[in-house]
């Protein structure tokens, strides 16, 4: 069930949707199948919502788009690209175009604020002098500027999720995943990042957004996968 | 990256702070590695590195000495032959020893020769025989002790063609060959020795950084997870945890090769005090001057080197093994 599907790179002259699911199921080990025929695609420049009770597969839904795991079945294309067998350069290169908001944050505490920021773009092996402004430009957008020297144990959880989203924005990703963006910050950061992530989607940037937060959800119109008992309901 | 057809930032006018533009800093990085440092295991392994590169380092100078002590025998043995003059029945053995030793005067390549007297001879007999004996009634072997010059290189085939020749049955040339070839053999499979022991050594260091870049990646797999996902690739990250390895690696093989130079360097001037002592000799002897030398030296800043290259090299192939799998 693809609700508002295109198989866009079949067709000439258009373009290949983000992601793209066809009948995956997945399971841990020899455990039940958390996700069970599941199929959608994320368009190009699109904005959407995750949304089901704690449990239902949200972050397993993700990590099989980061390509953390792979299916048990099914075809799962990531940029135009089928991902069985695909090799680890490939992936890298993949991963590259993606970023990331883990909802743990996963911000490494033994780095900086603006070193944890700056990640993805030294990984690429850019220099410092390259990129220090572009790094510390984006802090201070998310109004971090004066936290950039501090080590993440010592943040907030409302600064801490604002670097993760620094840190997935730094590298313009063409697709950003963020999985309870807004589950630590006060409802009115909540909107006002709420905001951020749309005018990304507005520059181009296709959005998904992993929530349970009906109030988030409320606040704009959009397409809204809803995973439930493993399988998954489009509502556009 | 593709950084061609990436959506642009928003723009950061939409940033109050950003009016002021403060001037940035020269750095922000304080150059901190991408793999956290653990100070307790990484102090352990750089024990276990220093130790083991301690042990090595020690069996290479040990080898060293004797290989250059066996080169200092040989070539003090080398250096001499020995013409042995045995009595016969009818024959004046002065008369025999003369005529050897004019024969071995004449040859080329003779620096010089020496008569051991009867009484000589028979003194070396004393520490079989006992002292105060009346060896006179034994047919004691008389020796001629000749030493070579180094040009022109003497032909020793052609001395003992002549002796043989001359004193037919009585006189023999001994080059010391035999106990040249042993000494060699021993100071060979010493030197043997030392190699295997060090390579075992660094076989072993090999295998303790494979444990403990396993441990690390498992106990740093969160990081290394993050550091997939904001697109580091696999030869990244093993470069990340080479050169923490490395850094490791180096300062212990520093130590341990510090503490090898050390004990040898210590070693040498207590043998230097006790050869004036009664046991001098003794030593002396056995170990020469104790000295390593510079090649020793050398050495064992090699090991030290290789220590902690093997470090690094090891533990990047343990982190893409892990990877890999």
């Amino acid at each position: 069930m693809a609700g508002g599907t295109r198989t866009g790179s079949l067709l000439s002259g258009t373009e290949a949707p983000a992601v793209h699911f066809e009948n995956v199921g997945m399971r841990y080990g020899m455990g039940p199948e958390v996700l069970s025929d599941v199929s959608f695609e994320i368009a190009p420049r699109s904005f959407q919502f995750l949304t089901g009770p704690s449990g239902a597969g949200k972050t397993t839904l993700l990590r099989l788009i980061l390509l953390s795991v792979r299916p048990t079945r099914g075809l799962v294309s990531v940029f135009g690209e089928e991902v069985s067998g695909i090799s680890n350069e490939a992936l890298t290169g993949l991963r590259r175009r993606m970023g990331v908001v883990f909802q743990d944050f996963r911000l490494l505490d033994h780095l900086t604020t603006y070193e944890n920021v700056a990640l993805p773009l030294r990984v690429q092996g850019r220099s410092e002098t390259n990129y220090r402004a572009e790094v510390v430009e984006l802090l201070r957008w998310v109004g971090l500027g004066e936290r950039m020297h501090v080590l993440p144990p010592l943040l907030s959880g409302g600064e801490k999720q604002r670097a993760a989203i620094a840190r997935a924005l730094i590298a313009r990703p063409e697709l950003l995943l963020a999985d309870e963006p807004t589950g630590n910050v006060d409802p009115t950061l909540a909107r006002r990042l709420l905001r951020l992530f749309m005018e990304l989607n507005k520059l181009g940037t296709s959005v998904l957004i992993a929530t349970h937060d009906f109030g988030l959800m409320d606040l704009i119109d959009a397409r809204r996968l809803v995973l439930g008992d493993g399988r998954l309901r489009i509502e556009e | 990256m593709a950084e061609t057809g990436a959506p642009p930032r928003p723009a950061p006018a939409a940033s109050p702070a950003s009016a002021s533009e403060p001037s940035l800093p020269a750095t922000l990085r304080r150059n901190a590695p991408l793999v956290p440092t653990d100070t307790a295991a990484s102090r352990a392994l750089a024990a276990v590195i220093a130790i083991l590169t301690f042990l090595a380092a020690l069996c290479a100078g040990a080898a060293e000495i004797v290989a250059t002590s066996a080169g200092q025998w040989q070539g003090a043995v080398a250096q001499e032959v020995t013409v042995q003059v045995r009595p016969g029945p009818g024959r004046d053995i002065d008369a025999d020893v003369t005529r050897a030793q004019e024969i071995a005067k004449a040859e080329p390549g003779i620096a010089e020769t020496r008569i051991f007297s009867k009484g000589e001879s028979e003194r070396l007999l004393e520490p079989w025989l006992g002292s105060g004996l009346d060896l006179s009634d034994l047919p004691v072997p008389r020796l001629i002790t000749v030493k070579l010059a180094s040009s022109p290189a003497p032909d020793l085939k052609a001395l003992r063609e002549k002796l043989t020749e001359a004193l037919p049955g009585v006189a023999s040339l001994d080059d010391h060959a035999l106990w040249l070839q042993r000494l060699s053999t021993m100071a060979n499979t010493f030197v043997g020795i030392g190699i295997g022991i060090v390579a075992l050594v660094l076989a072993a260091t090999g295998l303790a950084v494979v444990f403990a870049t396993r441990g690390a990646m498992a106990g740093n797999k969160e990081v290394v997870e993050v550091l997939h996902f904001v697109g580091a690739n696999d030869d990244y990250i093993a470069r990340a945890f080479q050169s923490r390895f490395f850094r490791l690696g180096l300062r212990g093989g520093a130590v341990g090769a510090g503490a090898a130079l050390l004990v040898f360097a210590l070693a040498g001037v207590l043998a230097r005090i006790s050869r004036s002592g009664p046991a001098g000799d003794e030593i002396e002897a056995l170990f020469g001057s104790f000295q390593v030398g510079w090649r020793g030296y050398f050495l064992i800043v090699l090991i030290g080197v290789i220590a902690s290259v093997v470090t690094a090299v090891v533990s990047r192939i343990t982190v893409r093994r892990f990877l890999s799998w």
